[in-house]
């Protein structure tokens, strides 16, 4: 249990650390943004709210640097992220509490499914090497040199518009309310396709390569040719034997590629307009909101946390090694 | 060391992006900013690349955009890799809390996503200009290669020669300079490569989203006018196309690169002679009998 | 003289296709009678091991069968050519008749898996009828067959030490009553105590269980103990065989001679011998000739013309004894 206890551990100090970005930064520039966007919303502000972004952003000159970072930790775990100036009044908390689901849903989804399809094709790819199925090398190179919101505009001049198949923009029809009925369902996956292709499409690829070439190397150790002298079936040294532990490396360095899939991800939600994390970037980029800004990237930073949280698990599953029994 | 295909295909590919970044703003037809009279006009003996909205030449702006993103992806690599090669030289080499300190650090900045990192440092930054992002990029995107870097400074570190060095007493910076660093410049050289195609993807991002200062032409800063003014709606698809294209073969390019390098570095990645001919199977060696001799 | 088990017959094995491609075993000629040890000796890198992993086609790319035919005798039935089977048929063949215990013992069992795992799957997929409990009773004894205690079944090699597992791999050897069992320096990385136990064991078994052995070193006074018969090998080709009795009193071959007054260095890689001056050769570019004249003492005028056949010596009128040297052409 050792090794879950220092995953954990690293994950506190990785937050922690981010946490501290977010409170530092900031502080660090010269000028403050903040106070400007502050005096023009002056008069719609409440006192509280005003005093939420001088915690958050450092105003309070004549506190010292460690009682603001009291403050500042007082008000996040409180949940006070501050007032988002792009959505005015509306708190940072509760802008990021209506599109976090949306991200979940199709980030969540697409990066599994990515991961699931791009490992077995790599393992397939890396076992048949030197067949026709080396043709995955020139084509994944090519689509994971393109950026995902390029492909996501292709999709989109092809697929959909006026006279496509699919809606453009949008999570979901706009007359519908969101709720769990099966109209607004229906209408929800319809317009989250087009994006999930564009991201499985754009991140399967890394998967494929890194995977093929762990199968290429796995295939020349010493267990996998005794596999192959014992006279087992091809699918069984293939599934068993290679693909098995070529999985290993793979799924440690889950945490490499999630930062660059979730980067791209949010992208992808700018191009279609879809109501997740990455579109609220995008407006609060262009509005200057440097609250949801600095709310969002915070969310995000978690999320990651959690999911790499959830990839050393199942490494633990994995590799009986980091199992300490006995 | 002999150049395979892939490496020379992509040296080639990159000689003739770095040409267009020191001449392309020269051979460029029109000034990129500048107005003219056919507006939203498709490709054309005149505008090979179409128009924009206000009648600007693509072509123009996609060459004169290459210094840019070649500028940016090459100063925010050499960044990153210096950082890379000290942090993870440093943790590999040295023993004690330093280097579990600097290990620690650099893979708290591997799990901390980065391109919404650099969105956050760069949008309260004051200035946006392309040595900005550059220096943003680089300073943020270096702890992949330094995590590669120790763990192969880790195995060399138990190599004989090195023990032996250090037994008789050598100093440590003759030992990291002439018997490690030697042995990373590959490992060095690929992960240059791999951070140019992060950095240059990062800053297209950035300035399409509008991060970065748009009055620098950057194959972004098409890309954002494309998408603000709505060039997919009325069907304009020659505004986004070729500054994407020139992104995935720039991409293209420095991917061929590292395979190249990844394929020098671990042998059985390389592809074996003649394997047209005959499929070299794991498990079943081929049988070739040059004699046809008996047997089936 | 016993029958005969397996026979190669001019083995040729490349690394590579193609004007780079590296001769790693030439022209080799060699036979396995029924219940022997046979042991195959030489320098790290003269061909051992591709020799060992080619007859069932078990080479890693890039390499290449370019010639020669490795017939099996079976009990009944007619002689085949292993090199001329199908897949199907290749792989009902591998484990049943001939097994190996590999050169990196080590690494040959799969870290994920249990040790009852990896023991199990050989017996199901050859017996696929057996029932799940009569594997796990085969494996319990394959184990103590080989003194390991049957609660490591749930172990995962990372468990056992190097010793155990060289062990487990012996003992999976012999999962399927094989014929042919194949050795490539199987104690190389172990200490000295543990090996001779380990060899003692093996010796024991093969008496029990009755079946031969092709064991390959580089540590010829391992063999001239525990071996019947040996080859050795240099730059790809067997340059002397003879009884392992024979060849300890009267070495012909002026390698087999350095060899035999050679041991291993005390200090320095575990390979390297002292007594043969010079290094082996490359087998990009052999020495025109005898491929062992450089570093032979006695080399003379044929030697770096014409390559010595191997064949039975003049004027010896024991049998079974062959050499490829120009100081005892063939008769
Ligand atoms: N995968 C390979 N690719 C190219 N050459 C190889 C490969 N494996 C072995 N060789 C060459 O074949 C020769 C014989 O190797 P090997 O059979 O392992 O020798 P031994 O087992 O006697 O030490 C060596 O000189 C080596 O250079
Ligand atoms: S043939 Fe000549 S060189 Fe070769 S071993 Fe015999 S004497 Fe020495
Ligand atoms: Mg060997």
């Amino acid at each position: 249990m050792s090794y879950l206890l220092r995953r954990t551990g690293f994950y506190l100090l990785t937050a922690w650390i981010a946490i501290t970005i977010n409170f530092l930064l900031p502080r660090l520039i010269p000028g403050d943004p903040v106070m400007s966007l502050i005096n023009r919303a002056q008069g719609q502000l409440s006192t509280q709210a005003i005093q939420s972004l001088y915690v958050l952003f450092g105003l309070n000159k004549d506190e010292s640097i460690f009682v603001q970072y009291g403050h500042y930790w007082a008000q996040l775990l409180h949940g006070d992220l501050g007032l988002s100036f792009a959505f005015f009044p509306t708190p940072v908390a509760s802008v990021i509490a209506d599109s976090l689901p949306w991200t979940l849903a199709l980030v969540g989804i697409t990066t599994l499914a990515s991961f699931l399809l791009g490992t077995a094709l790599g393992v397939y790819a890396g076992w048949r090497r030197g067949s026709w199925l080396d043709l995955v090398i020139p084509v994944t190179t090519f689509l994971s040199s393109v950026p995902y919101f390029w492909l996501g505009l292709i999709a989109i001049a092809l697929f959909a518009g006026v006279n496509g198949i699919f809606p453009s923009s949008g999570g979901y029809e706009p007359g519908l309310v969101p709720g769990w009925d099966p109209d607004f369902l229906l209408s929800a996956v319809q317009h989250s396709l087009l994006p999930a292709v564009t991201i499985l499409l754009s991140s399967m690829s890394g998967w494929i390569l890194s995977m093929r070439n762990m199968m290429v190397t796995v295939a020349a150790e010493d267990y996998v040719t005794v596999a192959h002298a014992k006279g087992l079936s091809e699918r069984r040294v293939m599934v068993s034997y290679a693909a098995r532990n070529a999985l290993l490396p793979s799924v440690s360095g889950f945490a490499l590629s999630l930062g660059l899939v979730v980067g791209g991800t949010l992208l992808v939600e700018i191009v279609f307009s879809y109501p997740g994390l990455g579109f609220e970037l995008f407006q609060a980029v262009g509005a200057k909101d440097y609250p949801l800004m600095q709310g969002i990237f915070l969310i995000i930073t978690l999320s990651v946390l959690a999911a790499n949280f959830v990839a050393d698990l199942a490494y633990l599953v994995l590799d009986p090694r980091t199992r300490r029994e006995g | 060391m002999r150049l395979n295909a892939k490496t020379k295909i992509g040296l080639v590919l990159l000689a003739g992006f770095a040409l267009f970044a020191v001449i392309g703003p020269w051979i460029a037809p029109y000034d990129p900013t500048e107005r003219g009279g056919d507006m939203l006009q498709p490709p054309s003996a005149q505008h090979w690349f179409g128009t924009t909205h206000l009648g600007q030449d693509i072509l123009s702006q996609v060459l004169t955009g290459t210094r840019g993103v070649l500028l940016v992806g090459f100063v925010a690599g050499v960044v990153a890799t210096v950082l890379a090669v000290l942090v993870g030289i440093a943790s590999g080499y040295l023993t004690g809390l330093a280097a579990e300190g600097l290990s620690a650090v650099s893979n708290v900045f591997l799990v901390i996503p980065a391109l919404p990192l650099i969105i956050i440092v760069a949008s309260t930054l004051p200035g946006t200009g392309d040595w900005t992002i550059a220096l943003v990029i680089g300073l943020t995107s270096w702890a992949w290669g330094a995590r590669v870097l120790r763990a192969q400074t880790l195995s060399l570190r138990r190599r004989d020669y090195v023990q032996a060095a250090r037994a008789t007493g050598e100093p440590t910076w003759r030992i990291i300079g002439f018997e490690i660093l030697p042995n990373l410049t590959a490992v060095i050289a690929s992960g240059f490569v791999g951070t140019v195609i992060f950095a240059v993807l990062s800053e297209i991002t950035l300035a399409f989203i509008g991060v970065s200062d748009i009055s620098d032409w950057n194959w972004g800063t098409i890309l954002f006018w494309a998408q603000s003014q709505q060039a997919l709606a009325q069907g304009a698809w020659w505004w986004f196309v070729p500054a994407g294209l020139a992104i995935a073969l720039l991409g293209t390019a420095l991917s061929l690169l590292n395979f190249g390098i990844d394929e020098f570095v671990s042998p059985r990645l390389r592809a074996c002679a003649g394997t047209a001919k005959v499929r070299m199977r794991v498990g079943f060696t081929p049988v070739l009998r040059r004699e046809g001799g008996p047997g089936e | 003289m016993s029958e005969i088990e397996l026979e190669i017959k001019g083995l040729n094995v490349d690394y590579g296709l193609g004007e780079q491609s590296v001769h790693a075993v030439r022209d080799v000629d060699l036979t396995l009678r029924r219940g022997e040890v046979l042991g195959l000796a030489g320098e790290s890198g003269s061909g051992k091991s591709t020799l060992a992993y080619g007859l069932t086609r078990l080479l890693p790319p890039p390499g290449v069968i370019r010639g020669g035919q490795v017939i099996y005798h079976p009990e009944q039935g007619e002689p085949f050519d292993v090199l001329g089977l199908s897949d199907r048929q290749l792989r009902a063949f591998r484990w049943a008749q001939t097994s190996i215990v590999f050169q990196g013992a080590m690494n040959s069992l799969n870290p994920v898996h249990k040790i009852s795992t990896q023991l199990t799957d050989v017996l199901r997929a050859h017996e696929p009828g057996s029932t799940r409990a009569a594997r796990l009773a085969r494996a319990r004894e394959l184990l103590a067959l080989v003194g390991i205690p049957a609660d490591r079944l749930d172990s995962y090699p990372h468990q056992l030490s190097g010793g155990m597992r060289q062990r487990v791999m012996i003992g999976m050897a012999l999962a399927l009553r094989p014929k042919i069992v194949i050795m490539d320096e199987p104690t190389t990385a172990l200490d000295v105590v543990v090996q001779r136990q380990i060899l003692g064991q093996l010796v024991g078994l093969r008496e029990r269980l009755g079946f031969s052995v092709l064991f390959i070193t580089h540590d010829l006074s391992l063999l001239v103990e525990f071996s019947d018969r040996i080859a050795i090998m240099y730059g790809g080709r067997i340059v002397e065989q003879a009884s392992a009795a024979g060849l300890h009193k009267d070495s012909l071959h002026p390698y087999s001679h350095g060899l035999l007054h050679s041991f291993p260095a005390l200090r320095g890689p575990r390979e390297e011998l002292s007594g043969i001056p010079g290094s082996p050769p490359d087998l990009r570019s052999m020495p025109t000739g005898c491929a062992f004249h450089p570093r032979c003492p006695h080399s003379f005028d044929p030697c770096v013309r014409r390559v010595p056949e191997l064949g039975a010596p003049q004027g010896r009128p024991e049998q079974d004894r062959s050499v490829a040297c120009w100081l005892h052409p063939a008769s």
